[in-house]
């Protein structure tokens, strides 16, 4: 009687050791990967990295000054296009939960959250950049807002399908219309779940590259033109790291360490907004 | 000075093919509490929802017979003018979470984009509040999120927010089942005080909150008006052997 006990709580520890083991090695590789960035990249950070344009192989310093504003034109500009489609869309979906367009709208949802991005890449590419003959960080923009639309979507759509039945009820009983009512009290009272969704997309975003090669294309110089190529950040890393010169693998590691950051940036702020100005009932 | 506030004549509801209400008639007097009785499921949330066509957010959801408040056709007019007309209170306490105590009461007017100066509003906010019996507990903080208040107070607020917009009848749907013991107390003798400016329809399943508060009574059972007159005579000398059973406890 006694050993079988026994057996039974070395089984149940054996168990949770596999459990708690197997837990840690799925963490091994993001530390890893903090570990190398941090040590290779952190060593070329400087000021000159970030202020200055990039320069031609022989000459000493420079830095990736253009890329980073490259990844804040596109991320203003994709944040510009996909918001206002991915919260109209998600109020749909919340509002009109089981209508035939309803279903129809979440399974496109759904496939274009599948869809590989370089192929959303070739869609910006003959939507936006073969139109108008030329590669554009406008369409390097609209294939970044059509990754971030579905994440938006599904996090606002989910937002609101939590908001309690009687808040709208309280709302439309004070003879409130039903347009104010969704943009005054049910977004408002949401507005966390969708601002998390908001960054997170942006997080998945910043480090996209491959839509990127044929949109926005890359840019060595300094470009603030919206209808002309401009560089970003990843594209930059890939361009460096495809380069035969140790000099340039050296700023790659650090543009990653940059990209690396801003990632991790996004990810901290929605964690916090989603804690922070959460909504008490 | 009486004058009927809410006529109902010949009222029919219905959800798809399910009839809820049939053929009701009543009519409520100013400044008198009129409670709507009967055990769960007999339609009285939703005759009180038809007053104000809140019913109308159910899919499928069609009424004949007339409606009047005070002269007015109810089903002649624009629903969110209806609705501003008519105060409501709900079940749960449902205060507006992102809003401050004072944004809350008023609420009515902020979000209809109805502006009035500052000082007014004060004054609104503040008899609002004191007319729910709540400005004393909650003057020195008007600034701070509704929702920190206790679930009775919670209640009063959405009471200060109905109130806000003078309306010319309050509905109250079972506004105290959520609450404890104390904060219902709190609630009926609210309701006994506002009397006096405020015309009532509240809905409930206790019988004796009905008997506490009400100057009349409307039984209703399966979607029928049963009986219908003043809450004293109906508790002691009920007409419908089914009212007697229903007070007796036989049922609901």
């Amino acid at each position: 009687m006694k050993d079988h006990t026994t057996a039974r709580m070395i089984k149940d520890k054996v168990f949770r050791a596999t459990v708690i083991l197997l837990a840690c090695f799925s963490m091994l590789p993001l530390l890893l990967i903090l570990y190398f960035i941090t040590r290779n990249g952190i060593a070329v950070i400087n000021w000159e990295f970030l202020s200055q344009l990039p320069r031609p192989i022989g000459e000493d310093g420079g830095g990736v000054f253009n890329a980073i504003v490259g990844t804040a034109i596109l991320i203003i500009l994709s944040s510009i296009l996909s918001i206002p489609f991915g919260i109209t869309t998600g109020i749909y979906l919340s509002e009109k939960s089981d209508g035939k367009i309803a279903h129809i709208v979440r399974l496109c949802v759904v496939v274009l959250q599948g869809t590989p991005s370089i192929v959303i890449g070739i869609v910006a590419y003959l939507w936006v950049v073969a139109p108008f003959h030329s590669f554009s960080a406008i369409s390097g923009g609209v294939a970044l807002s059509i990754m971030m639309l579905p994440v938006i979507i599904k996090a606002t759509e989910e937002t609101l399908k939590l908001m309690p039945y009687h808040l709208k009820e309280a709302s439309l009983a004070l003879g409130v219309p039903y347009h104010k009512t969704i943009l005054k009290v049910i977004l408002p009272t949401g507005i966390n779940g969708i601002l998390t969704g908001i960054l997170l997309s942006l997080a998945r975003i910043t480090g996209e590259t491959a839509p990127l090669l044929f949109t926005a294309f890359g840019n060595q110089f300094m470009n603030w033109n919206l209808f002309k190529p401009i560089d970003s950040l990843p594209y930059r890393i890939f361009y460096y790291a495809m380069s035969p010169y140790p000099e340039w693998h050296a700023f790659a590691w650090g543009a990653s360490f940059m990209l690396v950051a801003v990632v991790l940036g996004f990810n901290l702020i929605a964690r916090g907004v989603a804690a922070k100005w959460k909504v008490q009932f | 000075m009486e004058s009927t506030v809410l006529k109902v004549s010949d009222f029919s509801a219905y959800f798809g093919d399910s009839q809820i209400l049939k053929n009701i008639n009543l009519e409520t007097d100013s400044n008198f509490v009129t409670t709507l009785m009967g055990p769960s499921g007999c339609g009285k949330t939703t005759l009180i929802r038809c007053v104000n066509r809140m019913h109308e957010l159910i899919p499928g959801a069609r009424v004949t017979g007339k409606m009047y408040l005070k002269n007015d056709d109810i089903y002649g007019m624009e629903p969110i003018v209806l609705r501003r007309k008519i105060g409501m209170v709900f079940q749960k306490p449902n205060p507006f979470p992102m809003m401050s105590i004072y944004d809350n009461v008023i609420a009515g007017y902020k979000l209809n984009g109805i502006r009035f100066p500052r000082d007014e509003l004060d004054n609104i906010v503040e008899r609002s509040l004191m007319g729910a019996a709540l400005w004393d507990e909650v003057k020195d903080s008007l600034h701070r999120k509704g929702t920190f208040l206790s679930g009775g107070q919670q209640q009063r607020l959405c009471i200060a927010r109905a109130l806000a917009m003078n309306p010319e009848i309050l509905l109250l749907d079972e506004p105290t089942s959520a609450l404890d013991p104390k904060s219902t107390s709190a609630i009926e003798e609210l309701i006994v005080e506002l009397k006096k400016s405020v015309t009532m329809l509240l809905v409930t399943h206790n019988i004796a909150q009905a008997a506490r508060v009400s100057d009349y009574t409307a039984f209703i059972y399966l979607g029928e008006l049963v009986e219908f007159g003043p809450t004293d005579k109906m508790f002691t000398v009920p007409k419908d052997k089914r009212t007697e059973e229903y007070l007796t406890g036989k049922f609901g």
